[in-house]
Parts: C-alpha cells; sequence; structure tokens
C-alpha cells in the first residue's frame, strides 16, 4: 500500500501539516512561514530605502518609520532567518547523518507552533494599535518610555517564539548526539550537521539570557518592577548586556548554519571533497566557542571602561582567525576541481568575497577606540548587512535552489535562478556598499530622513534604486517557485548528479520514514564512498525490519495557541476587565494540553516490513 | 526490550531509564535542558547582585536588614533532605520496587511543600513588615524574580512528581515510565542545586555584606 499515491483534499492535508511530527513536513512549514515573514520584513526595508531615497522625505513620518525600522530588524533576525534556517535543519539534517526522524518529534512541532504564534502575535501590532518602535535591541530606556502596546509586542512575541527555537536547538542536539546511522562517526558528520550541531549549542546557552531579559522588560512594563527604572535604583546597562550576551551568539547562530550550506554546495559543485574536513570542524567549533566572548563590543561607548574593552577588542579580533581558516578551506576546496556553475555555485562564490568584506569592517569595528566614529552611522548598518545578507541571505536562497528538489522532488529552473542571482547580487552591492561612505561621511542610523546640502543625497538615491533590484530578484525567485510547482517535473535520488551525502541516497522527496534499512557509513561523504566504487547506492546496516515511527499530533499547536491567548490577557490586563480572565484562560489551555499530553500514552506505530517491500516494488515499477 | 513491555524483577534492567531510545533521547535532551536553565539562573543572580540593595530612598529595607538565618537554614534543610529522599525514591526504582519508590516520592513532596509553606511564610512577611516588595525598588524586584523564579519551580517540580505518581499508581513501573520518574527527580536536584547558590549569594552574602 502505498501512501504517496492517494491523492488528499485541502482539508486533509491542512489538518495533516496541523497536527504533523515529520521533520520533513515541519520543514516545509518552516520555509512557508520564514518565507512570508522574510517577504514582510522585505516591504518594510523598501518602505525604509523609499523614504530615505530624497532629502526630506515624506512618504512615512518618524513615528511610523521607527515602527518600520523595527520590524524589519526583529522580523527578518527572529521570523525570518532563523525560521528559514531551522527549515534546511529539519529538512536535511536527519538525512544527512541517516536518521529516520528527530529524537523528539512532538516537541519539533511544538517547537514550530511557538515560533509561529509568536510570529504573527508580533505582526498584529500593526493592526492593533501600532507597531514597537524601540529598535530590534530595544533598550531599556528607550523601551520603557515607549508608549501604547507597541513594545509589550515585542517582548511577548518573542518570548513564545523564543522558547519554541529553544526547544529546536535542544532536540538537534540530541538528535546529532543520538540518532547517527552505523559508522556515521562525529568526525565523518557533513558540515552542514556539525554547524547545526553547534548553532544549536549557541541557542541553547544563548536564548536563556534573552528569555530573562525579556521577562524583566516584561516585569518593569507590565506589572510594576523597577529593574531599569533609574529612580528606584533600577539600571539600564543590565537590559545591554542580557541583549548581547544573547545577541552577540545570535549573529553566530545565524551565520554558522549559512556556512555549513555553502560546505555542502562548494564540494558537491568542485566535485571534491572539502578541503581541510577536520580543521573546518574546529574552527566551527572555536567560533561558537568565541561567540560568548565578545558581546560587549556592542557596548564599547557605553563605558565600560578602556580594561574591558581592550579585552573584548581582543576577543573580537581574534574571532576573525577561525573565519580566516574557513574562507581559505572553501578556496582550496574549489582550487583544482571540477567545478560546475549551477546557481547554488554562483551564491557560493558571491559569498565568499562578499562575506569578506563584511568581515574586514567587523575588524575595523572590533577597534574599540575607532569605534566611537562608526558608532550608530551607517557604516555599522553596511557592515551588518554584509554578513547577514551576503551570509545568511545568500545561503537561504542557495539552499533554496539545491535542496528544492531534495525537500518537493522537482528542480526550480536554473535560468530563473540565474536572473535572480545577478540581481540579488548586484542589487546587494549597489544598496550596501555605499552605506560604508555614508557611515564615514557622519550619517547616523536609525535616522527617518535627512536635509539637503550634506552630501548624502547621491548616496542614499544610489542605496535605494539597489534595494529595487534586491525586490525584483525576489519577484522572480517566486515567479520560478510557482512554474517550477506547476510544471512538477519528478526528480531521482541525486538530481544534482554529484551528490555526496546521505541525504541524496534516498528518493525525492524521502518517503515519510526516510529510510527503509538504516545505511552503513564507511566514511566522510558516505555516498561519494560507494559511487567511486561503482556502487549504485548505500549499503544497509540492518535486514529489512518493522519501524517504529511517532504518531501525528493536535496539541503542540493548542499548547502554543494557549499562550498566544495569555499574552493578548497579559497585555490588556491594566487596560481591560477581561484581560486578567483571558491571561487566565490562555494559561490554562496551556498546561491543560501539557497534561492531556502528560497522562495520555503515546507509543507511536510500527510500520511492518511487508508494506516496506510493497512500496519498493511499486517504486521501482513506477 | 520494548517500551509497553510488561516487567518483572528478573527482566528489570541496571539502568531502566536509558533502556529505551526514547528513554536515551530524554535523558540527554534533559541534561542539555538544564543547561540552559543554568544560564537562566546565572542571568538572574547577576541581575540580583547588580541591584542588591539598590533602594529609591533610605528609609527603604536592605538585605542586612531582612534575611534572617534560622528560617533560610531550615528552608534549605527541608530541600537538601528533599533531594535526599528523592535519591531513595531512584533507588527503590532501580530495583524494580514501584511501593517503596512512591513511598519516598511522597516524604518528598511532603519536604518540598514545607519549603513551599516557609517561602510564602517569608515573603508575607517582608511585605508586611518591612515593606518590601515587587514594586518597592529595584532591589525588591530583583529578589522576588531571582527567589521567585525558583519558588516556581519548586512548584512546577511538585506538581509534575505529584502527577506521575498518580498516573502510574495502579499500573506500576514500566521502561516507559521509568524515564520520567528519573527526570523528574533529576529536574529536583537541580531545584536544590539552585537554592543552594540562592543560600549564599542572598541569605549568606546579604547578611554579611
Amino acid at each position: 500500500m502505498s501512501t504517496n499515491a492517494q491523492k488528499k483534499g485541502f482539508g486533509a492535508t491542512l489538518w495533516d501539516f496541523l497536527t504533523t511530527v515529520d521533520h520533513k513536513k515541519i520543514a516545509i512549514l518552516y520555509m512557508i512561514a520564514g518565507g512570508f515573514f522574510f517577504l514582510v520584513g522585505g516591504l518594510e526595508a523598501m518602505f525604509i530605502r523609499i523614504q530615505l531615497a530624497v532629502p526630506n522625505n515624506d512618504f512615512v513620518g518618524a513615528g511610523l518609520y521607527n515602527e518600520i525600522l523595527t520590524m524589519h530588524g526583529t522580523t527578518m533576525i527572529f521570523l525570518a532567518a532563523m525560521p528559514l534556517l531551522f527549515g534546511f535543519m529539519n529538512a536535511v539534517m536527519p538525512l544527512q547523518i541517516g536518521a529516520r526522524d528527530v529524537a523528539f518529534p512532538f516537541v519539533n512541532a511544538l517547537g514550530f507552533w511557538l515560533f509561529f504564534f509568536g510570529g504573527v502575535f508580533l505582526n498584529l501590532s500593526w493592526f492593533l494599535g501600532g507597531a514597537p518602535d524601540a529598535g530590534w535591541t530595544s533598550y531599556a530606556s528607550l523601551s520603557l518610555a515607549s508608549e501604547g502596546h507597541g513594545v509589550d509586542f515585542y517582548l511577548l512575541g518573542l518570548q513564545i517564539s523564543g522558547a519554541g527555537t529553544l526547544m529546536g536547538g535542544i532536540n538537534f542536539l540530541v538528535t546529532i548526539i543520538n540518532m547517527r546511522a552505523p559508522g556515521m562517526t562525529y568526525m565523518r558528520m557533513p558540515l552542514f550537521t556539525w554547524t547545526t550541531f553547534v548553532a544549536s549549542a549557541l541557542i541553547l546557552f544563548a536564548f536563556p539570557a534573552l528569555t530573562v531579559g525579556i521577562f524583566l522588560l516584561m516585569f518593569d512594563r507590565l506589572f510594576g518592577s523597577n529593574f531599569f527604572v533609574t529612580a528606584a535604583g533600577g539600571n539600564t546597562v543590565i537590559w545591554e548586556h542580557l541583549f548581547w550576551i544573547f545577541g552577540h551568539p545570535e549573529v553566530y547562530i545565524l551565520v554558522l548554519p549559512a556556512f555549513g550550506i555553502f560546505s555542502e554546495i562548494i564540494p558537491v559543485f568542485s566535485r571534491k571533497r572539502l578541503f581541510g574536513y577536520s580543521s573546518m570542524v574546529f574552527a566551527t567549533v572555536l567560533i561558537g566557542f568565541l561567540g560568548f566572548m565578545v558581546w560587549a563590543h556592542h557596548m564599547f561607548t557605553v563605558g565600560l571602561g578602556p580594561i574591558a574593552n581592550a579585552i573584548f577588542a581582543v576577543a573580537t579580533m581574534a574571532i576573525a582567525v577561525p573565519t580566516g581558516i574557513k574562507i581559505f578551506n572553501w578556496l582550496f576546496t574549489m582550487w583544482g576541481g571540477s567545478i560546475k556553475f549551477t546557481t547554488p555555485m554562483h551564491y557560493a562564490v558571491a559569498f565568499i568575497p562578499t562575506f569578506l568584506l563584511g568581515g574586514v569592517t567587523g575588524v575595523m569595528l572590533a577597534a574599540a577606540a575607532a569605534d566611537y566614529q562608526y558608532h550608530d552611522t551607517y557604516f555599522v548598518v553596511a557592515h551588518f548587512h554584509y554578513v547577514i545578507v551576503g551570509g545568511v541571505v545568500f545561503a537561504v536562497l542557495a539552499g533554496t535552489q539545491f535542496y528544492w528538489p531534495k525537500m518537493f522532488g522537482t528542480m526550480l529552473n536554473e535560468a530563473l535562478g540565474k536572473i535572480t542571482f545577478w540581481l540579488f547580487f548586484i542589487g546587494f552591492h549597489l544598496t550596501f556598499f555605499i552605506q560604508h561612505f555614508l557611515g564615514l561621511w557622519g550619517m547616523p542610523r536609525r535616522v527617518f530622513t535627512f536635509i539637503e546640502g550634506q552630501g548624502f543625497e547621491t548616496a542614499n538615491l544610489v542605496s535605494t534604486i539597489g534595494a529595487f533590484f534586491m525586490a525584483v530578484a525576489t519577484v522572480v525567485l517566486l515567479i520560478n517557485i510557482i512554474i517550477t510547482s506547476i510544471k512538477n517535473e519528478k526528480v531521482g535520488n541525486d538530481p544534482w548528479g554529484d551528490g555526496r551525502t546521505l541525504e541524496w541516497a534516498i528518493p525525492s522527496p524521502p518517503p515519510f520514514y526516510n529510510f527503509k534499512q538504516l545505511p552503513l557509513v564507511r566514511g566522510l561523504d558516505p555516498l561519494w564512498i560507494e559511487k567511486m566504487e561503482g556502487k549504485k547506492g548505500m549499503t544497509p546496516a540492518e535486514p529489512l525490519g518493522d519501524i517504529h515511527m511517532p504518531n501525528n499530533s493536535f496539541t503542540p499547536f493548542v499548547i502554543s495557541f494557549g499562550l498566544f491567548v495569555a499574552a493578548f490577557g497579559a497585555m490588556y490586563r491594566l487596560d481591560y476587565n477581561w484581560g486578567l480572565p483571558v491571561l487566565i484562560l490562555g494559561m490554562a489551555i496551556t498546561f491543560g494540553s501539557m497534561f492531556y499530553r502528560s497522562v495520555k500514552d503515546d507509543h507511536g506505530f510500527h510500520i511492518h516490513k511487508e508494506e516496506l517491500t510493497d512500496d519498493n516494488d511499486k517504486g521501482v515499477k513506477a | 526490550m520494548h517500551a509497553e513491555e510488561k516487567m518483572t524483577l528478573e527482566k528489570w534492567p541496571a539502568a531502566p531509564e536509558k533502556q529505551t531510545l526514547e528513554g536515551k533521547n530524554k535523558f540527554v535532551g534533559f541534561w542539555l535542558f538544564l543547561g540552559g536553565e543554568t544560564v537562566l539562573f546565572a542571568s538572574l543572580f547577576a541581575t540580583y547582585l547588580a541591584l542588591k540593595d539598590k533602594v529609591p530612598n533610605p528609609e527603604h529595607a536592605l538585605a542586612k536588614d531582612l534575611f534572617e538565618i534560622p528560617l533560610a537554614f531550615l528552608m534549605t534543610m527541608l530541600l537538601l533532605t528533599s533531594s535526599l529522599t528523592s535519591v531513595y525514591a531512584m533507588y527503590h526504582m532501580k530495583n524494580f520496587e514501584f511501593k517503596k519508590m512512591q513511598l519516598w516520592l511522597g516524604i518528598t513532596v511532603l519536604l518540598g511543600l514545607g519549603f513551599l509553606g516557609c517561602e510564602i511564610y517569608e515573603f508575607n512577611h517582608y511585605v508586611h513588615e518591612y515593606h518590601h516588595t515587587f514594586t518597592s525598588s529595584a532591589f525588591g524586584s530583583a529578589f522576588y524574580t531571582l527567589v521567585g523564579f525558583h519558588g516556581g519551580h519548586v512548584v512546577f517540580g511538585l506538581s509534575w512528581i505529584i502527577l506521575l505518581m498518580a498516573r502510574n499508581a495502579k499500573r506500576g513501573l514500566s521502561l516507559y515510565n521509568a524515564p520520567k520518574f528519573y527526570l523528574a527527580s533529576l529536574y529536583w536536584h537541580f531545584i536544590d542545586v539552585v537554592w543552594v547558590f540562592i543560600f549564599s549569594v542572598v541569605y549568606l552574602m546579604g547578611m554579611v555584606g
């Protein structure tokens, strides 16, 4: 009996996605939700650039500009970049280590729905009295003074989605520790798995600091405490510390998986094994470690003193060393390879110099004395867009093109993909390269307009034109996705022809149990090893047997929905009588469904091996 | 061995909490979760130390006015003893002695409730005798947040243990619920360790500094 062959109605498909605990479907959910928020954040970016295109513009007012700016940063970091990367981690990592699912499929679904409801809650602020306007960093003195409920939406929304991210991180860690296929030792894991591992460890140790920071600010705003109220003995610098103890590891949480995606793409299309694999692993772990040692470089101008600044400056510059190791390893992987310039490879090649520029300005900013000049200017804006767009967004676009066939069983159009690449690449540098100079010329960041005659006109106009190139590139990508989905030409296990790792050894998209028999891994790039010995696929490590699978569940959705309801109650508690009952109702829904989950046994189910053999026969005939 | 299998003393393995893949995953995952919890409490401790005795006016009570060692000592003893009784419970779990495990878990819960009662008395005392409240000063906010987060963990831990005891009362031990009992006791130990730090950093340091 083949489950894939049955055509399901829309309602059944929707219910399937609402209750799924399958990592591949959760990956698709992450991609859809993350992609949607990416478009929202992109739209906000366009509004910013339109407003700044000409001096004294009145496209949006100062207050609305603050809201757009805050939401652009918050959305892009928490609701677009992280979920899109989580999508790839879910889609690819379990396949790369030869696992049938993640360690905690139920928690995986819960993590997604928490992120989703947190993101929806945050964005509802646009329709319910105004969005947060204290910047994505939400510094305490500013966010305490912010009127209305905007900042409350930020706090409660991020608290909910942050809990989901933490669960996702723990889940990936345990999956990688416990669920690797026979022979898949740590030092045979693909680089994307390694970067997922280290990024998840960073999530585990960084997000609780944000949780605490958000709690303190929420208590101050909604429950009358005095953590950041200086008149009552409070101290606003505590927020800055807590935020950046989370915030700096966060940039590595984003960029390490991006490094991982490129470390998969470059060997495949250079048709060579990754140069310096063990030094790549070492560099990844070292970046993760150093990532926790440098948070105060965001606070050089706070006045922590010359010794603290010097220590954090040196630690920051030290990160350039492992990053440099990675850059050289990617170059040496390509060196002497027989390179195929596919769309993913275009992004990979463009990523190296782009990210290098971001790294160089990073070292410039790390020099504490010089930072007093760069601080809060467009130079900083240019720097972090070079690392985040040049690193993470390029990787997400490359990964979309690269893993699309594995996720959906059909290839995105290469010609359109290259058009997207060139438009995006040119648009990106047009937008952000000039912003280095805007910053050095003295334009401060976060301002809603500028006046004529200061020499900012041309550069800002150029920057805005670049942004439109990126917008068109995104539209082309969407067209590509639609055309590809309509055509839906099915591809085989290894559509790029040069796959090296386990995910390319199974059908595209994989069956819901991934591996009928767990594969035997005999070294780094296991599929490549088998190909070089003339074999078609992996050697199984176990006889054909029953497969244990988890049951679908609607409970994760309900748990998350309860917190979504409770957040409204907490926020409107002081304004309306219904606030407190709604808060209690929401918590009751959440804890009640946790109680239900706890007392009801869920043993999962078994797929019998007879069904597996049948499935295989059909697959061969088709 | 399957999680649903009916168990006997002869079949009961040495480490029942790690016998199934699910149990192994929970074991590793929960240790990692406790790593994250450590960062959470570290952040709260740092905040408390930064805001200790930071009050809006000289009349406001300070740490040295508030804390009394006898009560804090009693609470410490209650919680430390409850950690010991939960170890006894796990010892009996490993020996497949369900009734004795339930008994020791029950004693753990009683000690935990005793701790909670002391904490409620203590907070009530500070609020009414010293006007030291959550909103009266930054010191008050930091104190009640740190100690209150710990108290919240105690409430959650107690509810968890009681729920497990009630749910499994009639059906005894299996490889399905052994990891659940084990993790609840691990959580209880973690709460105890955090309290040791609260006793040292909040109460002892509050008395001397």
